[in-house]
């Protein structure tokens, strides 16, 4: 056995040997932190879809949603006796730049129709009756038949009686690229957590390396941990790189503190730091676990509202998606990234995050197999 | 002699229906290399991972050092080195991150250079574990189970699928401990291994030890050290031919498999001219005779009725 006596040089030795280290309590937390760093930072799919996919994506639906610069209606005119008298009305009207008539025939006008070319179908008939064809469920239409509507009328001379004005918005904070972003920032925090802890342990448990593990001193608590620890780092990093994507290509403007942001983040990715845990607690296979994942983050990618509003969906199920994690915390980086709302305000958000996470690690502990 | 390792009628049984482990007892004394010899599917792994703590058993005790698994785990942990049959290590860390890592979970650990020169990792230091060949991989995990200065090492098959000149260093790298003052238990399914490393070994199969001793106990246990073999025209077993050959002198044993026919004897120089003779009186002819120094395969075989190894 080697100790300290034994390591001492002799006379004329080169002290090739150096004195063993004692290890401190947080020794084996930090090398495991550092080497879950290392390894990932080795690994370029992970830099890939953890940092570069989801900018791509911000990139890419920001432009395809960016507001085009007048949002023009394309509607179509039947070509009749009376068609002259409806484009006459329009010419004339104050919207006229905001509507794009096409005479067509009826049989072509209705199939444009269907293909959604137009927003609307006009015909004057007899009697100067103006008849629309339109289609209550989508909203251009809607909003194509009600705007074609009132341009006729006023200009047929048609009096207002209630004086309006109105004023027009489009300040960053209120495009769908500022909504997006937070979106895209929760779903990031909730996979990389469910991958970074779920798939990682099982994929250790699989090569045995768990099982190594607990073969040494090694506080198991202390792995869990620097696990955690590694992906809190790691979140950082991307929340950054996104609103900063979001600031400097979109000119997004962050209302909230960059602290309150990232102390939210930190408790998303917390909470699905503990549910990763509780889908890897079992599973032997990575096949099994990426399966388990996928389910679990499936209804969240659909109802948290990452791409668009969870409004639309039916008010029976609202509160079932108010309690999802990830919609939680998509509603809690919101309210604070866009419209500035302090941490303290977000308690009701946070603890749907804390109670998830919480119950899950509980459960985890309880059925988590080291071997 | 206190045992440094020692476990009294293991049991394990899988699921409620595999009998991996059916009371299997031992004692390792300090300073000893001990050896479990066995066919595959014999219960070596599940026997070492009950002792190293990882596996419960369905029944019995081990001590280890004096301490049991159920009150002293975390010192336990500190005086014990493992290797594990198969892990696949971090294959992005370099080698010495990896000595390094296991060197962080240990109070006193040795320097990670130090373990490096020993397992001739060094020049290998900087490079990824996935860029490794076999035998450095199973060198690097030796590594991590030295590297915690342990008292004693547990190894699960340290040089299966090595080639002669790597289990020769790692058998250097074992005699080392042991040298130091460590204590040692492998396994193994190789028979030279067994013999010219472990100071004592015990042949498991079926989940029982069915033999204990030094390697030359076992073999001379035979009743004789030499096994003389030999193929005849005709058929050497039939027409009572085996009566033949066992009434010859100084056998010890008969044993036949596929035309070859072995003797264990004591005297070779008074068989062999019998045998000659034997063969001749019976009209055969000597097709091939070779003698050889018996060997634990033959123990093997005499105990079980089959090879260590069918390859
Ligand atoms: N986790 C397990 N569940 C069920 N049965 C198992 C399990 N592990 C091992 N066994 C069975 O227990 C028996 C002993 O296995 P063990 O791994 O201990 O053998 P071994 O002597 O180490 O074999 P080898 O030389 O192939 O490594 C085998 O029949 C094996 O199939
Ligand atoms: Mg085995």
């Amino acid at each position: 056995m080697m100790n300290i006596g034994q390591t001492t040089p002799q006379m004329g030795e080169i002290p090739t040997r150096l004195a063993p280290p004692a290890n401190g309590r947080w020794t084996g937390f930090t090398h495991l932190v550092m080497a879950r760093l290392k390894e990932l930072k080795r690994e370029p799919e992970v830099i890939f879809w953890v940092f570069v996919f989801p900018l791509l994506l911000a990139l890419g639906l920001g432009i395809a949603f960016r507001k085009k610069p007048a949002d023009v209606i394309s509607i179509a005119i039947v070509n009749g006796p009376r068609a002259q008298q409806a484009l006459d009305l329009l010419q004339r009207s104050a919207q006229k730049s905001a509507i794009h008539p096409n005479l067509l025939s009826q049989a072509q006008a209705a199939r444009g129709f269907r293909l959604g070319k137009y927003d609307l179908v006009v015909e004057v008939r007899d009697g100067n009756t103006i008849h629309y064809l339109f289609d209550p469920s989508r909203p251009e239409s809607l909003l194509a038949k009600a705007q074609v509507d009132d341009a006729l009328q006023t200009a047929a001379g048609r009096q207002n009686p209630l004086p309006t004005s109105t004023a027009i918005s489009s300040e960053p904070g209120s495009r769908y690229i500022d909504f997006l972003i937070p979106g895209l920032i929760g779903m990031n925090v909730m996979n990389a957590a469910m991958w970074g802890i779920g798939f990682a342990i099982v994929e250790m448990r699989q090569r045995k390396l768990l099982k190594r593990l607990v073969a040494t001193p090694m506080r198991r608590s202390d792995f869990l941990a620097a696990l955690a620890s590694s992906r809190l780092l790691l979140m950082i990093t991307e929340v950054a790189l996104l609103l900063g994507f979001g600031v400097l290509v979109f000119h997004m403007r962050v209302v909230g503190s960059l602290l309150t942001i990232l102390l939210i983040g930190a408790v998303g990715a917390l909470g699905f730091a503990g549910i990763g845990l509780l889908t890897a607690s079992r599973a032997q296979k990575i096949e099994s676990v990426s399966g388990l994942i996928n389910v679990v983050m499936m209804p969240m990618w659909i109802f948290s509202g990452v791409f668009f509003s969870y409004e639309r969906f039916p008010t029976v199920i609202q509160p079932l998606i108010k309690i999802l994690p990830l919609t939680a915390l998509n509603d809690a980086l919101r309210a604070s990234i866009l419209e500035g709302s302090p941490f303290a305000a977000q308690t009701g958000r946070l603890l749907v995050l804390v109670i998830w996470g919480g119950v899950s690690f509980g459960f985890a502990l309880k059925w988590f197999r080291w071997t | 002699m206190p045992f440094a390792v020692e476990c009294r009628d293991l049991r394990k049984t899988y699921d409620g229906k595999v009998q991996a482990v059916r009371g299997l007892s031992l004692g390792i004394g300090a300073g000893e290399c001990f050896g479990l010899l066995g066919p595959n599917g014999a219960g070596k792994t599940t026997t070492i991972e009950i002792l190293e703590g990882l596996l419960q058993p369905t029944s019995g005790e081990v001590t280890i050092l004096g301490r049991t698994w159920q009150e002293n785990p975390r010192e336990l942990r500190e005086w014990l080195g493992i290797s594990l049959q198969e892990t696949r290590l971090s294959e992005k860390l370099m080698v010495r991150e990896t000595i390094e890592l296991f060197a962080s979970f240990y109070r006193q650990p040795s320097s990670a250079d130090e373990v490096l020169r020993e397992l001739q990792l060094a020049e290998k230091a900087d490079a990824w574990v996935g860029k490794l060949s076999g035998g450095q991989r199973q060198r690097l995990a030796v590594a991590t189970a030295l590297v915690g200065n342990p008292k004693v090492l547990f190894l699960d098959e340290p040089t299966t699928g090595l080639d002669p000149q790597s289990r020769r260093q790692l058998w250097d790298i074992i005699r080392g401990f042991q040298r130091k003052g460590g204590t040692v238990l492998l396994t193994t399914h190789y028979m030279d291994e067994a013999e010219r490393l472990c100071d004592r070994l015990a042949i498991v199969d079926h989940g029982q030890i069915i033999a204990e001793g030094t390697p030359s106990d076992l073999i001379a246990r035979l009743g004789g050290h030499h096994v003389v073999e030999f193929e005849v025209s005709g058929n050497s077993t039939r027409d009572g031919a085996m009566d033949h050959w066992r009434e010859l002198p100084g056998v010890e044993a008969v044993r036949h498999d596929d035309g070859l026919v072995s003797l264990t004897v004591r005297e070779p120089h008074l068989t062999i001219p019998a045998l000659l003779a034997a063969v001749e009186q019976l009209g055969r002819v000597l097709q091939h005779l070779t003698t050889r120094q018996a060997s634990l395969e033959d123990v093997f075989v005499r105990l079980t009725g089959r090879h260590l190894r069918e390859d």
